[in-house]
């Protein structure tokens, strides 16, 4: 599939502000943060500017920007429109949350519940994401289990790790329980991700170009090949789903997203806990440049390496 | 309102819109299959081209090309006005005049030569689907140098079928679809006839009861579809169909009765080797061929009713030594050289494949013969109780005529047709009118005029029956710029084209003075040895004047050539202009009965442009030419060339002209009949064409049937009533042969003996094509052909918004094994080596290709900057041409001599002899296509082509509300009704009433 | 309420496409573009039409395939056309988050209303079949209509009243009818032929049906046994000597 850059942008933006919000939900309910002025102001600012601007951003994926609010009529079929919905339904309870710390200076009790419910729709927006690829039955690569785990660990973990940039700038709470915190999800992310690479590679082919075509009967070990493309140029099909990565360069990658996303920003969170706190506010930042680039690349890859069924008509044997 | 985002909005897609404001019936012109099609009009501009259901010869289907008429029309490279060049031919600099100006100019032009001689002016007419029209010009100007485009295209199997069987396949004739239980094509990609072919494929598979045997090097196409595909090697389906016939004769599966009737298999033949009439027919003192009559046991006069001839047998009548020409034949392809052992390595096709193919024709022949109860009477009287049919047929094109020995190859079919008794018979193949005619037909080509002034004494273009009949001068020397009809080429009843260019530029013979050109992309794809070609566009003499003087040229778009000309006269398009597709040209006839057609103008034109027939008769008037001026100097034609259609006859009084409906005062007429004013109204009244069935009893055997024979004498289609009898051994090639060996008032010139005494065999043979002969093998290993796509028209439908998506570069094909052995990849660059140059493309491997084989599209690639395309396009970018390395002569012969890269009989430009070597090109190199020519400048007064097309948006119907009920629809024909119970027969099938 | 129409009906209208006489001619791609670029969804926009990347909306395509058997060493070429099914479970229609994209009650025909399609492409990714065509330059989705304003068009003539590439269609390839109904014509086609539906594993039910391409006849019923030679001399002399006398024209 390929990889749209305002789609990466999405999914990593919005992941992270809406693993942040449920963090901050949990952290305030727990007390474990207090409803500090200035972090809340910094802390909410944050996650909704990624929230909003992931949400911008995926409908400049739109061919019709200006329609987008139409997208929010077929929840009852469509993980698309149930993502619009969540993400609409979100903002309610987050935002009155948000005020409250803010402005009254209260993030549990009654307060916290809001915050927890918001939390739960910032979940739900997630997986929603998420289940707008895994429902896709013509891409073997996102219809898989390890999907929709994957996005909302993705995004607990990256939002951990905003969580603890946010504390180290504010020196506010305990910051030793988020860094078990994001040392746990990070690992945690990695694993996924290994299974999730795991699971592509061992896929059975679900469909192949003779199922596509049927025309496998004619030969004992029938194979399937196009001689002949429909139009000498590409097409839509072709430039939206024919994309194509090398095996080499999706290994590189891979491991380029593990040790960036994961691994580095692993050793540098699990320095906090021994460095002097001044190094935290550097470190904890340093930490979440790099699971910026690891969850783009990762996600890159995602989409990069995501083969559609389509292009068995064009070409490729199994998918 | 719909602002509420969480409610379903739900579409009442309306089921009814407005189509049209009117439908217009005409024929299309995006090929030269001439559908009949149903023209959609709203606000003046094309809604929708459909098929017409009615139309005898698409039956409501319409090709790819039919349907992108839309795109064409409104092409971007479409001319605007008359040009003249300003810059240097090439360079594309033109002034844009007015009509009046170029009408001046060219009148000048040709009036200046036409006063002192008028052979200097080369008038070629490409695509020309109106040849008795302008080659009536041409006799009426008095320039003997005319021709059309069949030189290069197909005129062996013209050449081939008409000194054969008095008819030809390309669309003159066809299977009989429904009733034929096997069917073999040979060498076709797409053919003239695209449309019916498809149908008729369509119909015959889908019968289930016939078996389709593809002859073709390459597998895809028709050939795809076929129930064997026979791999041949190219340029020797010769030998292939000798082995054949080697196999029928050994175990006599031979059509007897039917030669013994039809043919000129028993006929005599002298044979006394050294005597000027030896291989002549012997004849009785009024001229008519003996056979040798078993029962009487004497020679007699073979058109006699009831022979019992002797097909073999030396014998001696009237003192001569005689033998019947079967005997020839048989002996010659009796021989253990054509045996299916022998030919096998050579054609790449098994023994055993040929043995079963021999076994399977013979089979159905004559076990299953089809029967059709019915009476008919032949040209002798004697009636027939039924029609007993033998159910195989055959269909070729290019494939097998685009060769050096093509012609012999064309006649080699037809015998073996004639050999089954299947020509013109239930499940046979069968003419479409006016075919039959004569072997060969009666007209002679006309010679230079007399004199200045003078009209030519017939048409420019007929048939050669003896070396009298050449265009040749005292001392056998080309007399027409083309060399057509001379000593090289002496069968070229199309001309020869491909020639004009390099021998006026040569002045070989002779200079021209004025090269008039409609319709032939000659710069480009029509051309062989595109390098040299347009040198002999732009060569000069020491003087620096141009060796070709002046070239007028009439074309619709800006082609490769348009920017190599003088003088443009911009013609309209298929969809703005009278066309009159006509009994005396290429009709819409099929083997039911005759058929003519006309284009009516739908739209009118866009731009200052004219209709190329009109503009010719303007020019004719004002040259004052006969037939086109009256004599008080009025023109004859004061209507334009509808007026022509109508009026024009072809001999004053003969009643005969170019449209046979509704002649005769009140239209009663067919055929023949004084013109009528009204037959344009009837025309458009019925949809733009004319047909006439034939009778039951007409419908077969129509060489020798005697009903047929007088209808199509009283249609105007042949002469006379008697029989047309198929000639197997053909005497008129005998002829030219006594004449190379010394005998007779004509003889060729010196260096000509060999060949013609070499090529001139009465009975087919096969040579090796010319250039793989002199090519080293070893060297150039592999044949390259090119073939046409079934969505595009040569060079013109690469402007076309729609079918360019399709295919805007082109890859060479090639077999995964020859590939693999060279190292060369799928997607591959690769330069393409013939001994005359080198052309590079990428490569598709693939297995449907005879592994010594590669081929291409034809005419896909393009000149930079011509058609209008950007400058980055595919076309001219990736997309690449082989006419750049095929060569328009062949080797030095002995005698220094170059001859054409032609067959030596016809004149056939030899496409398909076309000999490569394939290397993998450097890595630099890969991606670009070479060689590539300068760019030419847009266009003058070119419209900017759009970046986006949103074609058709505002030509959305408005919603009317309603809903008719739809229906069914299975396979567009009856015939799968016929193996499925219940399933319902006929065209379109059921109206479902209720169903909604 | 979800996507999919809740009581269909019994009709489900859609074509039948017969792989075994399909000459790939292009011929119903190039139809189908001229019907519907001025049809319901019009225009079928081109861009670039006459530069480097030429790329436009077309409803049907045209591949060819060869069917390769290595182990037998045979191979088969193949045409193959490819519009839409116009499912009976379309993930098209399911994953559309604005309804644009729907399934007809009445037929079962498959559509986007343009007007309120917002280009998220999904359907597209969720149709197996490569079916769904985006408009780069409205920024629209659109696709096969199966000729919704021509089947039931009463401006047309009665013969008209079938899609395009269907009437179109040179060698009588395609079939258009009511596959929910076993009685039709089309169904009787289908169930004769083996019709089949394409990647049936994809779980969405398409209504079109491919007829296989036949096996090929070699001999058998065409040529029981190789001919009989009459004589096996090296020039057939014994053969010519025979017919010298004979009444071969009886
Ligand atoms: N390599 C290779 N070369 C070949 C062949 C091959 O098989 N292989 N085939 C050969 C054969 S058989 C043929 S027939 C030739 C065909 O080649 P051409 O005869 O050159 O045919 P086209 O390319 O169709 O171009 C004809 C010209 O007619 C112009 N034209 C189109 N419509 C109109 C109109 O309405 N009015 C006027 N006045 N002009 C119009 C076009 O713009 C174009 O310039 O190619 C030959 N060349
Ligand atoms: N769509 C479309 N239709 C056209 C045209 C067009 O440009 N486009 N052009 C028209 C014109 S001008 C013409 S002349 C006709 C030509 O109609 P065709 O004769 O059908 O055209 P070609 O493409 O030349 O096809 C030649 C075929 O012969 C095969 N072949 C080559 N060499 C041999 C051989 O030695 N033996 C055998 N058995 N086969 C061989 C090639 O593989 C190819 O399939 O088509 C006409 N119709
Ligand atoms: S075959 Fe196609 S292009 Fe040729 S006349 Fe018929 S519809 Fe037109
Ligand atoms: S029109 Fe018919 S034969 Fe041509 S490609 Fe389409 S289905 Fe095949
Ligand atoms: S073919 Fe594709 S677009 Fe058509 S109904 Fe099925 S899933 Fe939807
Ligand atoms: S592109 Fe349009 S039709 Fe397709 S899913 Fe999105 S809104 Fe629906
Ligand atoms: S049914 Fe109509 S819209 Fe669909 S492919 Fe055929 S012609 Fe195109
Ligand atoms: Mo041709």
């Amino acid at each position: 599939m390929h990889p749209a850059k305002s789609v990466i942008y999405f999914t990593v933006a919005t992941g992270a502000g809406y693993g942040l919000m449920g963090w901050l939900a949990v952290f305030g309910v727990l007390g474990l943060v207090p409803a500090d002025h200035a972090f809340g102001i910094a802390a909410f600012g944050l996650a909704f500017f990624l929230i909003v601007s992931g949400l911008l951003s995926s409908t400049g994926h739109l061919g019709r920007p200006e329609r987008a609010w139409r997208a929010l009529s077929q929840w009852r079929s469509s993980w698309l429109s149930r993502e619009g919905v969540l993400a609409i339904l979100s903002f309610g309870p987050t935002g009155l949350y948000a005020l409250a710390w803010v402005l009254l200076g209260q993030n549990s009790g009654l307060v916290g519940i809001i915050g927890l419910v918001g939390a739960g729709l910032c979940m739900m927006t997630v997986f929603a994401t998420s289940m707008i690829y895994a429902s896709l039955k013509t891409i073997p690569g996102w219809s898989n289990r390890w999907v929709s785990i994957g996005y909302l660990v993705m995004s607990l973990m990256s939002g951990s790790v905003l969580m603890l940039v946010l504390q180290s700038t504010f020196t506010v709470g305990a910051s030793g329980l988020i860094i078990k915190i994001a040392i746990f999800f990070l690992a945690l992310g990695g694993i996924i991700k290994l299974l999730y690479w795991h699971s592509l590679s061992t896929l059975p082919a679900r469909s192949t170009a003779t199922t596509a075509t049927g025309l496998g009967g004619l030969g004992a070990n029938g194979q399937v090949r196009m001689v002949e493309s429909p139009h000498s140029e590409d097409n839509f099909l072709l430039k939206e789903m024919g994309y194509k990565i090398a095996r080499k360069h999706a290994h590189a990658l891979k491991r380029l997203a593990l040790v960036l996303g994961f691994i580095i920003p692993m050793a540098l969170v699990a320095t906090l806990a021994v460095l002097a706190p001044e190094y935290s506010l550097p470190v904890s930042l340093l930490a979440m440049v790099f699971v910026a680039l690891g969850l783009a690349t990762e996600r890159w890859l995602f989409f990069a390496e995501a083969k559609h069924v389509v292009t068995l008509y064009y070409g490729e044997t199994e998918i | 309102m719909d602002a509420n985002p969480f409610a379903t909005l739900k579409e009442d897609v309306d089921l009814s819109p407005e189509v049209a404001d009117e439908v217009k019936c005409t024929t299309c012109y995006m090929c030269a299959c001439r559908c009949g099609i149903r023209v959609h009009l709203k606000d003046g501009k094309i809604r929708y081209i459909e098929g017409n259901p009615d139309h005898p010869v698409n039956q409501g289907v319409l090709c790819a090309k039919g349907s992108a008429g839309i795109m064409q029309q409104y092409s971007p490279a479409k001319l605007k006005k008359p040009l003249l060049r300003t810059g240097e031919r090439g360079s594309g600099e033109f002034r844009e005049i007015e009509w009046d100006e170029a009408l001046v100019l060219a009148t000048n032009w040709l009036g200046e030569v036409r006063e002192c001689d008028p052979g200097k002016l080369a008038f070629f007419t490409g695509r020309d689907q109106s040849q008795s029209f302008t080659g009536w010009w041409a006799t009426q100007y008095g320039t003997h140098n005319f021709a059309a485009h069949g030189g290069f295209c197909s005129v062996n199997m013209a050449a081939g079928g008409l000194y054969t069987l008095g008819g030809a396949f390309w669309e003159f004739g066809e299977p009989d679809w429904d009733l034929t239980k096997y069917f073999m094509l040979f060498g076709v990609a797409e053919d003239h006839d695209s449309n019916p072919i498809k149908i008729g494929l369509g119909k015959l598979k889908t019968r289930g009861e016939a078996k389709f045997v593809a002859v073709n090097p390459s597998r895809n196409g028709y050939n795809a579809i076929a129930d064997e595909w026979v791999g041949v090697r190219p340029g020797t389906d010769g030998l292939f169909i000798f082995a054949i016939i080697h196999e029928l004769l050994r175990a006599e599966k031979i059509d007897f009765a039917s030669l013994a009737r039809y043919s000129n298999a028993p006929w005599l033949v002298i044979d006394e080797p050294g005597q000027p009439d030896h291989g002549l027919f012997l004849r009785d003192a009024k001229g008519n061929p003996l056979v040798w009559d078993l029962v009487r046991k004497k020679a007699i006069n073979a058109n006699l009713a009831d022979i019992t001839p002797a097909f073999a047998g030396a014998r001696t009548v009237k003192k001569r030594n005689v033998i019947p020409s079967f005997e020839l034949l048989a002996k010659r392809y009796l021989d253990d050289e054509f045996s299916p052992d022998a030919v096998a390595e050579i054609t790449g096709i098994p023994a055993t494949t040929i043995r079963r193919i021999a076994a399977e024709l013979a089979h159905v022949a004559f076990e299953e013969e089809v029967v059709i109860e019915r009476e008919w009477t032949d040209a002798w009287g004697r009636k027939h109780d039924k029609m007993i049919g033998r159910p195989v047929s055959f269909h070729a094109m290019r494939g097998i005529s685009a060769h050096s020995n093509g012609f012999h190859t064309c006649r080699a079919l037809h015998i073996l047709q004639v050999l089954l008794g299947s020509v013109d018979v239930p499940g046979g193949w069968r003419y479409k009118a006016p075919f039959p005619k004569p072997v060969p037909p009666g007209v002679r080509p006309a010679g230079p005029a007399k004199k200045p002034g003078d009209t030519l004494t017939g048409p420019p273009l007929g048939f050669i029956k003896s070396p009298d009949d050449l265009i040749v001068d005292e001392n056998g020397a080309p007399q027409r710029i083309d060399k057509a009809f001379s000593w090289e080429h002496p069968l070229s009843l199309h001309g020869m084209m491909h020639m004009v260019l390099h021998n006026a530029a040569n002045a070989d013979p002779y200079k021209v003075d004025v090269l008039f050109m409609y319709m032939a992309n000659m710069a480009w794809n029509s051309s062989m040895n595109v390098q040299g070609t347009l040198d002999y566009f732009t060569a000069k003499d020491e003087s620096g004047a141009y060796k070709i003087p002046k070239i007028i040229y009439s074309d619709a778009f800006w082609s490769e050539t348009v920017p190599y000309c003088d003088l443009i006269l911009p013609d309209t398009t298929y969809l703005e202009r009278w066309d009159c597709i006509s009994m005396l040209d290429r009709p819409i006839s099929s083997a039911h009965g005759a058929g003519d057609a006309i284009r009516q103008p739908v739209l009118t034109p866009e731009g200052d442009v004219r209709p190329f027939a009109d503009v010719l008769l303007d020019l004719g008037h004002r040259l004052g030419l006969q037939g086109m001026s009256k004599k008080d100097g009025n023109p004859q034609y004061p209507g334009g060339y509808v007026d022509y259609m109508v009026n024009h006859e072809r001999v004053a009084g003969s009643g005969i002209g170019p449209l046979a409906g509704w002649r005769g005062k009140d239209g009663g007429e067919q055929g023949r009949g004084e013109p009528n004013p009204d037959q344009i109204v009837r025309y458009i009244e019925n949809d733009c064409f004319w047909t006439q069935d034939l009778a039951p009893e007409q419908l077969y055997f129509k060489p020798v049937n005697q009903s047929y024979l007088n209808h199509a004498v009283m249609m105007g289609w042949i002469g006379h009533a008697d029989p047309v009898i198929f000639q197997l051994y053909n005497e008129d090639l005998q002829k030219f042969r006594l004449a190379a060996q010394g005998h007779g008032q004509r003889q060729p010139p010196h260096q000509h003996r060999d060949r013609i005494e070499t090529y001139f065999d009465p009975l087919p043979i096969w040579y090796m094509p010319f250039e793989e002969a002199e090519v080293d093998c070893k060297q150039y290993p592999l044949h390259a052909l090119s073939q046409r796509p079934m969505h595009m028209y040569h060079s013109w439908g690469s402007q076309n918004a729609w079918l360019r998506q399709i295919t805007s570069s082109n890859k060479l094909h090639i077999h995964v094994d020859t590939a693999g052995a060279l190292g060369i990849k799928d997607g591959d660059w690769v330069w393409i080596e013939s001994r005359h140059g080198r052309v590079k493309g990428a490569v598709k491997l693939i297995t449907g290709v005879n592994p010594q084989t590669v081929w291409t599209w034809n005419a896909i690639g393009k000149r930079k900057g011509a058609w209008n395309l950007s400058e980055a396009a595919p076309e001219a970018n990736k997309g690449f041409l082989l006419n750049h390395i095929i060569s328009e002569v062949l080797a030095p012969g002995k005698n220094g001599q170059r001859y054409s890269n032609s067959d030596p009989v016809t004149g056939q430009a030899a496409w398909f002899d076309l000999r490569v070597k394939i290397s993998k090109c450097a890595p630099a190199e890969a991606g670009a296509t070479e060689p590539v020519f300068e760019r030419f400048p847009q266009s003058p007064g070119a419209t900017p082509a759009p970046g986006v097309s949103r074609y058709g948006a505002s030509l959305k119907g408005a919603p009317t509300g309603k809903k008719a009920n739809t229906r069914g629809w299975v396979g567009n024909r009856h015939e799968n009704s016929l193996g499925i119970t219940g399933l319902a027969d006929g065209k379109g099938n059921t109206i479902k009433g209720g169903e909604t | 309420m979800t996507s999919l129409p809740q009581n269909p009906s019994k009709v489900k209208l859609g074509l039948v496409i017969d792989l075994d006489i399909c000459v790939g001619c292009h011929a119903c791609a190039v139809n189908c573009k001229e019907w519907n670029t001025s049809g319901t969804m019009a225009p079928l926009t081109d861009m670039d039409p006459y530069g480097a990347q030429p790329d436009g909306v077309w409803f049907n395509r045209v591949h060819t395939y060869e069917a390769v058997d290595e182990a037998a060493g045979t191979s088969r070429t193949v045409h193959f056309p490819r519009s839409c099914l116009h499912c009976d479970d379309a993930p098209c229609v399911t994953v559309c988050p604005t309804g644009a994209s729907y399934k007809r009650e009445d037929d079962g025909i498959v559509l986007i209303n343009t007007d309120i399609c917002i280009g998220c492409k999904l359907c597209s990714w969720a149709c197996p079949y490569g079916a769904r065509e985006y408009d780069e330059d409205e920024g629209v989705m659109k696709k096969c209509t199966l000729c919704i304003d021509k089947i039931y068009n009463e401006n047309l003539p009665v013969e008209s009243r079938v899609p395009a590439c269907v009437s179109t269609c040179p060698t009588g390839a395609r079939s258009f009818g009511d596959l929910g109904d076993p009685q039709s014509d089309v169904s009787k086609l289908v169930a004769a032929r083996g019709g089949y539906a394409l990647m049936p594993e994809q779980g969405t039910a398409p209504v079109n049906r491919y007829l296989p391409p036949r096996p090929k006849k070699l001999g058998e019923r065409h040529a029981p046994r190789m001919l009989e030679h009459h004589d096996d001399s090296a020039d057939g002399a014994g053969l010519l000597a025979r017919w010298v006398d004979k009444v071969l024209s009886a």
